[in-house]
């Protein structure tokens, strides 16, 4: 990032583990969580119903589904592949659930066909991606396309409801007080992500592979198995997103989370995750999770309609990476002259 | 290497279209008649368009998934000029349209030429911030055709020899860029810079001013389709051409332009854009719900590119085992 790389040149694989890069990143998360602290204070400032635990409460929605997803695509991200089909994963696994209602499948069955769907997408894009060699980003492209189509054949311009009562807990349950069971699914999800990324075997494997695909497989780490394994990871927090934001509806439309890929993949690299693989943490993304979720609320209170806070959503994604790039630029021409 | 290989590719999926064509017009003859192929062309004029723009981008190795938002937001702009200022001749318009959506695409071009940001998030971010702002400039509401003047809503339509204006910029657009690829140094840099980069850089070429240009070309493309769209349903709103950008992709990646960059032709974009024309046009013709659109493009787009990965490593493969067997 020191001097200006190539674009889009593929195999670019700079050493980042010495690099000045690396040391903005390790402060990424502390400049992160000063925003958002400073949006949380502005939010308080400007509208009087932010300070309201119940408030705060129902604002987790707004991002506690798309973390889930988050953090499986953050390990995706760092092992150097992505995946757009994830919203279309949701609407499938949704459009399947809802199909398993109209026969009269209990919540038990509902959770686990929602699941069950989540995986076999995500084990159909790990074929195209680690058998058959392709590109992840064309074949997500192709899924996105494949998982919604689906759901459109299935339902066309008709809506499933009729989900039993019980299975309501998932969006809409509380633990206990204001703590909704979604955000108890987020906490959860997310010590178990951290600790697989940060202290295991398997997450050294993956910024292995990010690094330097060719290296890793030298050092004895099987690098088509583990993007495998992320990808039935990264389709299974889909499955679960599903189940939480169907429980959360109670009706399951073709159309359900469109663009919700781009908020996920926003959310991971504003957490930090460096686009082309290598270098990024779970905590980036929970503190990303957070501004996103308190910026759209904030913004929801002051009446700023949704695609408006599309526009701020976009222009954080090229923010976020421009800003770091510009003042490396910046830096360098001081130093330069 | 690849002199051989392309028009092979090509073969096949004109032999794909045409199949398909006789297998509709087995049980529907109505279907090929002329005046109804003439209409499923300008029906999928453009998509050829932009595809065109698409596949210079792809092969340098980006990708433009702003080109739908960037149609829509051009449209907008020109219907709203339209209302605003109904006098307003169609080559200004048609100038505006270039110019406007071509500034978006020298955006997108900028932020991966000089922050050599990835495409994928440029272009993702672009796409919603374009979509965001026809909603801010027409606060929500729609243009409707009878507000629009008749001399802007004729244009695409009207004929010559038979054929509409619509059809007729397709063509036009396909002539320009077969000879822009072939006969010009900038189209000769496109397949260098996605074929070797660091060849091209020494050869004297800017990479990442190529990756700007390609995006320029795309977006005026799109700019100019906008309006082309607007004028034609006659109508203009924020959701204008939803999910379009895939189709575009689509169509590229059917057409054997490589993701890899480097590969691909003028006919093959052009080819993909017409197999998902008649698909499209023959979904309802066959009785067979247009909710099947999205599915199938989809599935042709995984298709055409296991196929045509399959095709470029076997050619790998033999190139290393000469090599073995000379050193």
């Amino acid at each position: 990032m020191t001097d200006t790389p190539l674009p889009a040149t593929g195999r670019h694989v700079p050493d980042r583990l010495n690099s000045r890069a690396h040391r903005v990143l390790r402060s990424w998360e502390a400049l992160l969580l000063t925003v958002a602290i400073a949006i949380f204070i502005a939010n308080s400032l400007a509208s009087p119903y932010f300070l309201d635990a119940w408030n705060l409460s129902d604002a987790t929605f707004n991002f506690t589904e798309k973390a889930m997803i988050a953090f499986a695509m953050a390990l995706l991200i760092i092992s150097g592949e992505i995946d757009l089909s994830v919203a279309s994963i949701i609407a499938l696994a949704s459009t399947m659930m809802g199909l398993a209602a109209q026969y009269g499948a209990g919540t038990i069955e509902l959770v686990a066909i929602g699941l069950v769907v989540g995986l076999l997408c995500g084990a159909f894009n790990a074929v195209f991606v680690t058998v058959l060699g392709l590109p992840s980003i064309v074949v997500t492209i192709g899924t996105m396309s494949l998982f919604r189509g689906v759901s459109y054949i299935i339902l066309g311009d008709e809506a499933f409801r009729g989900y039993p009562d019980s299975f309501s807990w998932f969006g809409q349950g509380y633990v206990y007080w204001v703590f909704t069971v979604e955000m108890v699914l987020f906490a959860l999800i997310a010590v178990i992500y951290g600790v697989v990324l940060h202290k295991t075997n398997f997450g050294r494997a993956v910024y292995a592979i990010g690094n330097n695909p060719t290296g890793a497989l030298f050092s004895g780490i099987r690098v088509q198995r583990v993007k495998f394994i992320l990808f039935l990871l990264t389709g299974l927090m889909s499955g679960v997103a599903a189940v939480c934001l169907t429980s959360r509806l109670g009706s399951t439309r073709p159309s359900i989370a469109s663009g919700m890929e781009l908020e996920v993949v926003t959310m991971v690299v504003l957490g930090g995750v460096n686009i082309l693989g290598g270098s990024g943490s779970i905590p980036g993304v929970v503190i990303a999770a957070f501004v996103m979720g308190l910026v759209t609320f904030g913004l929801g209170l002051l009446n700023v309609p949704g695609i408006v806070m599309s526009i701020v959503i976009g222009l954080l994604l090229i923010g976020v990476i421009a800003l770091p790039r510009l003042a490396a630029m910046a830096l360098n021409r001081r130093k330069a002259s | 290497m690849s002199m051989r290989s392309i028009p092979v590719r090509e073969l096949i999926l004109g032999g794909a279209i045409l199949v398909l064509l006789a297998l509709i017009a087995g049980r529907f003859p109505d279907f090929v008649a002329p005046g109804n192929l003439a209409n499923v062309f300008n029906d999928t004029a453009p998509l050829i368009i932009l595809a065109l723009g698409q596949m210079v981008v792809i092969m340098t190795r980006c990708i433009d998934l702003s080109v739908a938002a960037n149609l829509a937001l051009t449209g907008m702009v020109v219907a709203m000029l339209n209302v605003a200022v109904p006098w307003l001749p169609i080559p200004v318009i048609l100038a505006i349209a270039v110019l406007l959506g071509a500034l978006m695409g020298a955006v997108n071009g900028l932020l991966v030429w000089k922050l050599a940001i990835p495409p994928i998030v440029v272009t993702l971010g672009t796409m919603t911030i374009f979509r965001g702002i026809i909603f801010l400039i027409s606060d929500g509401k729609w243009v409707n055709s009878h507000e629009m003047s008749p001399a802007f809503t004729g244009f695409p339509r009207a004929e010559i020899f038979g054929l509409p204006v619509l059809s007729w910029t397709a063509i036009a657009a396909i002539l320009v860029f077969a000879v822009m690829m072939a006969r010009t140094p900038l189209g000769r840099s496109f397949f260098a810079v996605g074929g070797n980069p660091h060849a091209a850089v020494y050869t004297g070429i800017d990479v990442g001013k190529t990756q700007f240009l390609a995006f320029v070309l795309s977006g005026a493309l799109a700019g100019l389709t906008g309006y082309l769209w607007v004028a034609r349903y006659a109508v203009a709103y924020v959701d204008i051409a939803g999910g379009f950008e895939l189709e575009v992709v689509a169509a590229c990646v059917i057409g054997g332009i490589s993701i890899a960059g480097g590969v691909g032709s003028v006919a093959g974009a052009v080819l993909g854009a017409i197999f998902l024309g008649v698909v499209k046009n023959a979904l309802p013709v066959v009785n067979i719900s247009p909710f099947w659109q999205l599915a199938i493009s989809g599935s042709a787009i995984l298709i055409a590119v296991a196929f045509n990965a399959r095709a470029g490593r076997a050619k790998g493969r033999i190139i290393l085992k000469s090599a073995e067997a000379t050193s």
